[in-house]
């Protein structure tokens, strides 16, 4: 069968399972967009080619399926690369299609050509110029074994114009994946199982670490298995949220910068922190030379060039934990560790004093009480929460109680600022049987607005909350504390967000006292399309506990206490 | 300093692909010399870094995340075969050429090329002893150099690029580093 490489392109995506894509056309993708008529694909046209990305992004997250994006060439996939390197640190599988100018004319700086393949080589896990239609077949077959193989990450593959254009045989079983680097990761010795089995039954301080890894490889089960028999208390990353349910009496809470104060306390008293499918981020660790000084490390890991590269590690299982947590765990002993459950039932108990939870409203909106709130009106129903960077971030992953795994999509190791709405677009797009709600603050909502376009025109159901409190508030909070209260380029002014909305075709919601938050979610949830809540919330509000960057764990800036009620939450 | 030795799919841009790693991890490289493999489709890298044990490992995990690296090894610690190649320009005229070409013949270095005021000497042999060679015949004035940087290769039977091929098994693994795509 005689195909173009354009309907090569289209042929193999489809039987490498794709159903939707995320793109914005141009010159030198045309033959592809002009093929892809005639497949059974649903193309959500982008408004901004980063979106795309993330859309792909986030339709990944949600589904653990790969997202796939398009764009032309030049601007086209330059503006991609924010969204690539999002889905690199976060280890997302996404494939990533570009055009490029006829391979006559590559390396001659022809209208909008860039060097996409050298752009992009330090933020993909692999990348392909394709300049002939018999190649095509084969580099999409190897983007998607690549990108959801092992530890996940992007692929991005550039087609020139003349490779989509010209006609080839069309052989499916002929373009297998021919991967000689490619190997299958040796299962760990097992001596290092019973060594690390002996580690867990002689601790009497362990805590189990859930990282984004636990998700990936949907080792959820054993992980709960493991700390149900042994009485481990589990703390998560940002990106482990989910992983282990929320309300499972062991689980403690998120780790680190802005992690539980009792979180970090207990990681600093442990004798034996169990690491799973995660690495040791500089946001996780504080200072590493007083970081957990009194414990041995279990690290089950499944990229190898994680281990020891932050934190030197006592027992290295290298693998997947969904492989390697089956093997460990008949060697693990049943265990009731009562007294190391207690010490951290105590260790909570000043925080709960400080929470921003027992602060009386009093006519202020706190965004943790909106965050809340937005729990308790969505927790009985499936709800993904896709949120921006900043302070809003923070306080969801401490406010929002996540039970399910892929019921909450972050930026954590790129921290993106414009993530949210279009990655809650490709979340809805992967999920649409779920609710889903973009948590984002004013600043990176007006980054990525535009794409609210995209979801009215695509019939893209997402809810947008906005936390506005008129600042970059992240940013001025580290100026809060660091700078003297200099507030250089943080007060931010924005439009009128419910006009905005109206102006796009959707429903608008201004909130601003707390009385009328659920009112506004009920209102939301029960509209059919696209919302946008306008929460004007308190606008100097600081997020505690702080471990502020490279300090020890345990040194960590706390809610002051008892709260001085001044309106500014300092 | 550690020794890798690198086989990697004979393709454009895997160079690139390998020395942007290093530049990426914020390794330095000492030397690289790259060329052939006895296995046609593969080429060989011999790569020289500075860097502690823990580096190395994480060096070699990481070369083995580039789809294109078909094997790595470091040996460092294996005896080997090391070898760097100089051609050295040195001036000389009539009256300083005898007594170079017998510095060069003290150090089992060749004359390749005479000119009325100069000669090219190439040598072959560890790193050391090429710069000691240097050391002797700077003080003649050396107008050029071009040096390979080391290639090196283990004592012993077996050619190591048989990893080539489709999917190449858990068999041939290392029990030190594990792989993954």
């Amino acid at each position: 069968m005689k195909l173009t490489g354009a309907q090569i392109l289209w042929e193999s995506l489809v039987r490498e399972g794709v159903t939707d894509v995320f793109g914005y056309p141009g010159g030198a993708i045309l033959p592809a967009y002009d093929a892809m008529l005639d497949y059974p694909i649903r193309h959500v046209l982008v408004r901004h080619e980063q979106g795309a990305t993330h859309m792909a992004d986030g339709y990944a997250r949600a589904s653990g399926r790969v997202g796939v994006a398009i764009a032309t060439s030049g601007p086209g996939a330059t503006n991609m690369v924010t969204g690539i390197a999002t889905a690199m640190l976060d280890s997302s599988p996404i494939v990533c299609i570009t055009g490029q100018v006829g391979s006559r004319l590559i390396g001659s700086d022809a209208f909008q050509e860039i060097d996409i393949t050298g752009i992009t080589l330090p933020i993909t896990k692999h990348n392909y110029l394709v300049t002939r239609a018999d190649d095509v077949a084969r580099a999409v077959r190897e983007a998607f074994v690549i990108a959801k193989s092992g530890r996940p990450g992007p692929v991005l593959i550039d087609i020139t114009k003349d490779a989509q254009q010209s006609s080839c045989e069309f052989d499916w079983d002929a373009a297998a994946p021919v991967v000689p680097g490619w190997r299958r990761v040796p299962d760990a010795t097992a001596a290092a199982f019973e060594e690390a089995a002996a580690l867990i039954n002689a601790a009497e301080r362990p805590v189990i670490f859930v990282g984004h890894g636990v998700m990936i490889s949907g080792a959820m089960e054993p992980i709960q298995t493991l700390a149900d028999r042994a009485h481990i208390p589990v703390a998560m990353t940002l990106l482990g949220i989910g992983g282990f349910p929320a309300s499972h009496p062991l689980n403690i809470g998120m780790m680190g910068m802005h992690g539980e104060a009792w979180v970090n306390l207990a990681i600093q008293e442990a004798d034996l922190l169990i690491a799973c499918g995660m690495r040791f981020d500089d946001r996780v660790t504080g200072n590493l030379r007083t970081y957990a000084p009194n414990a041995k490390k279990i690290h089950i890991e499944i990229d190898p060039s994680e281990i020891n590269k932050n934190v030197a590690v006592d027992v290295p299982l290298v693998g997947d934990l969904h492989d390697v947590l089956p093997r460990l765990l008949p060697l693990v002993a049943a265990s009731d560790r009562a007294a190391w459950l207690r010490r951290i039932h105590d260790l909570k108990g000043d925080s709960a004093v400080r929470d921003i939870q027992s602060l009386p409203d009093e006519g202020h909106l706190y965004a943790a009480h909106v965050i809340n709130d937005l729990w308790r009106a969505t927790r009985e129903t499936e709800t993904i929460v896709v949120t921006d960077v900043g302070q809003h971030q923070m306080w969801e992953a401490q406010y929002y109680h996540h039970d399910v795994p892929r019921s909450l999509i972050t930026s954590g190791g790129l921290g993106t600022m414009g993530f949210a709405v279009p990655a809650a677009i490709g979340a809805k797009r992967a999920r649409p049987e779920a609710d889903v709600w973009a948590v984002v603050g004013d600043g990176g909502f007006q980054m990525t607005m535009c794409e609210l376009a995209t979801a009215v025109q695509d019939s893209i159901d997402i809810k947008v909350a906005i936390i506005n409190n008129g600042y970059l508030g992240m940013v001025r909070q580290w100026q809060e504390f660091f700078y003297e209260r200099r507030y250089a380029a943080t007060p931010l002014s924005g439009p009128d967000f419910v006009k905005l909305a109206e102006a796009f075709g959707i429903r608008g919601i201004a909130v601003s006292t707390r009385g009328d938050v659920l009112p506004a979610v009920a209102a939301a949830r029960s509209h059919a399309g696209p919302v946008v809540i306008d929460f004007r919330v308190e606008q100097e509000d600081t997020v505690y506990p702080m471990v502020p960057a490279g300090a020890d764990l345990h040194a960590m800036i706390r809610r002051p206490n008892p709260i001085v009620e001044t309106g500014a939450d300092v | 300093m550690h020794t890798f030795t690198v086989y990697v799919e004979d393709r454009p841009g895997v160079l690139n692909r390998v020395a942007s790693l290093f530049r990426r991890r914020g390794f330095n490289i000492h030397s690289l010399a790259v060329g052939h493999s006895e296995t046609p489709g593969v080429s060989r890298m011999t790569v020289v870094v500075q860097t502690d044990p823990g580096g190395a490992q994480r060096i070699k995990a990481h070369l083995y995340k580039l789809i294109n690296v078909v094997r790595v090894e470091d040996i460092t610690e294996v005896p080997s075969i090391v070898r760097d190649l100089a051609l050295i320009k040195v001036s000389a005229d009539a009256q300083s050429r005898p007594a170079i070409l017998q510095l060069a013949e003290v150090f089992g270095a060749r004359v390749v090329d005479v000119a009325p005021a100069s000669l090219v000497i190439e040598m072959a042999g560890s790193e050391a002893k090429i710069d000691g060679l240097l050391d002797v015949l700077r003080p003649h004035g050396v107008l050029e150099m071009v040096r390979t940087g080391r290639v090196a290769m283990a004592r012993g039977v077996g050619s190591r690029s048989n990893g080539a091929g489709p999917a190449a098994g858990p068999a041939d693994a290392e029990a030190d580093v594990s792989y993954s795509v």
